[in-house]
């Protein structure tokens, strides 16, 4: 099996690549290009994404071709995905980090800001929150509600049917961290970074 | 609810840990790696090095230690200590490191916060101030605390966020390495005044200490290093401690 991480220069993907490695062992291929072939070939694909949503689009964008093959991938044949932080919130269709940005409109929504009341709660959300599984999602097997998972946004994607909330967590409000849909999942957190738990995450994916 | 973090930190002199923990059953107690992993199993939320290498020549030494702890923790790694440009901060985060930490470049050039954090987002850029009260004012120090720059630490530690830094890195020269416990009037000043989490650090001798870090000062996070490198504490201790005290803590 090949496993495809999205290598587009969205930011700092060494952990992605090294959690993937980990729990892949020898036994799946863990592939990180940009070549169209490559992905298209590929039994699943992680799209990472640090930074803001503007430079992630936009660096996809760079990739001639990238976009057109992702939503081949995702939309048309249904092959399992997974974005991971900026990764899952251009699931949405605009984001509203800088400037307003159209993202891949794989999972209708938008992605805004995080409410810090007033400064009552600084930003970004950093550090390790809680996680309320409210869907019994296949890359939940094995985590127990309220296990921990490390966080580090400022923004938030909010889906416009709420049924394709696997997960939220608490912190100025009840923010969305988990996403499925079909073949599309997305974490808000990082599970490269959650330690056990975080990688048990990735063993569910990788196996589906 | 999201929790406070303890983070430890480890002094990196030329690839080797210079200050760390001193277990019997180590088996190289110099070994950056094996400490980190210590550290990572035991419940620590981040782990943090500090690169305290003086020579040129031996600067590279940094980056092989952050490439193998990277595969073998899964934990964030913050890395810090003569970071100097937008280049040395890209090289870190490429080994894995997830955060750089920037003290005195932040200070000669601000624009480099401003730039890297641009480039690489704001969630991997922490600004680390090293103050010291002088009179009624703290002051920023530079090149590991020798140099006075008669900066303003709290009005500093603004324009860091300004400029785009995602965390700060307060020391507290005046404690650092006392064990009497954190200045809780600067890093409280300091945590009001900015919108961006704050990690406590200097003067830790006791678990109180870091409930006072975290209640007093409003750090969202406490650094620590030797009540953990000698056994005195571990990291779990630490937690349940907390707990104890109605702080909440990942356990």
């Amino acid at each position: 099996m090949n496993v495809t991480i999205v290598d587009y220069n969205s930011g700092n993907i060494s952990s992605v690549i090294n959690s993937f490695k980990e729990v892949a062992k020898d036994k799946v291929n863990i592939e990180v290009t940009s070549d169209l072939t490559k992905i298209k070939s590929s039994d699943k694909v992680v799209l990472p994404g640090q930074g803001s949503f503007k430079s992630c689009v936009d660096a996809l964008n760079s990739i001639s071709g990238l976009i057109d093959t992702l939503n081949e991938f995702a939309i048309n044949h249904k092959k399992p995905l997974l974005g991971i932080c900026v990764g899952l919130q251009m699931f949405a269709d605009t984001g509203y980090e800088e400037i307003e940005t159209k993202g891949l409109g794989w999972i209708p929504g938008k992605v805004s800001k995080l409410d810090n009341k007033n400064g009552k709660y600084k930003l970004p959300h950093i550090g390790w929150n809680e996680i309320n599984i409210i869907k019994d999602s296949k890359i939940f097997q094995g985590i127990e509600n309220n296990s921990h998972m490390y966080f580090v946004h400022s923004y938030e994607f909010i889906p416009v049917d709420k049924n394709v909330i696997s997960a939220t967590t608490d912190y100025s409000s009840n923010i969305v961290c988990s996403v499925e849909k079909e073949n599309i999942f997305g974490t808000q957190f990082h599970p490269e970074k959650s330690d056990k738990m975080g990688l048990q995450i990735i063993r569910n994916f990788i196996s589906l | 609810m999201l929790k406070n973090r303890i983070i430890p930190c480890l002094d990196v002199k030329n690839g080797r840990v210079v200050k760390g923990i001193n277990f019997v059953d180590l088996k190289d107690a110099g070994d950056p790696v094996e400490q980190a992993k210590i550290y990572s199993d035991g419940g620590a939320d981040e782990i943090c090095f500090l690169d305290i290498t003086a020579s040129n020549e031996n600067r590279d030494t940094i980056y092989e230690v952050v490439k193998k702890t990277s595969k073998k923790c899964f934990v964030p790694l913050t890395v810090g200590g003569g970071v100097r440009s937008v280049e040395d901060i890209n090289k870190l985060l490429n080994c894995g490191a997830d955060k750089v930490s920037i003290n005195t470049a932040a200070v000669q050039n601000f624009k480099v916060i401003i730039e890297s954090s641009k480039k690489f987002g704001s969630q991997c850029i922490v600004v680390a101030i090293d103050a010291k009260l002088n009179g009624d004012q703290w002051e920023v120090y530079t090149h590991g605390g020798r140099n006075n720059t008669n900066i303003d630490a709290i009005e500093f530690a603004k324009k860091m966020e300004d400029s785009g830094a995602g965390e700060l890195l307060i020391t507290s020269m005046d404690r650092d390495g006392t064990q009497i416990g954190y200045d809780i009037d600067l890093m409280s000043k300091i945590s009001s005044k900015v919108n961006i989490p704050l990690i406590a650090s200097g003067g830790v001798g006791n678990l109180d200490h870091l409930v006072d870090g975290i209640k007093l000062g409003k750090a969202s996070a406490v650094l620590a290093a030797s009540i953990f490198h000698y056994g005195k504490h571990s990291v779990q201790e630490a937690k349940e401690y907390l707990d104890s005290k109605g702080i909440p803590v990942r356990i």
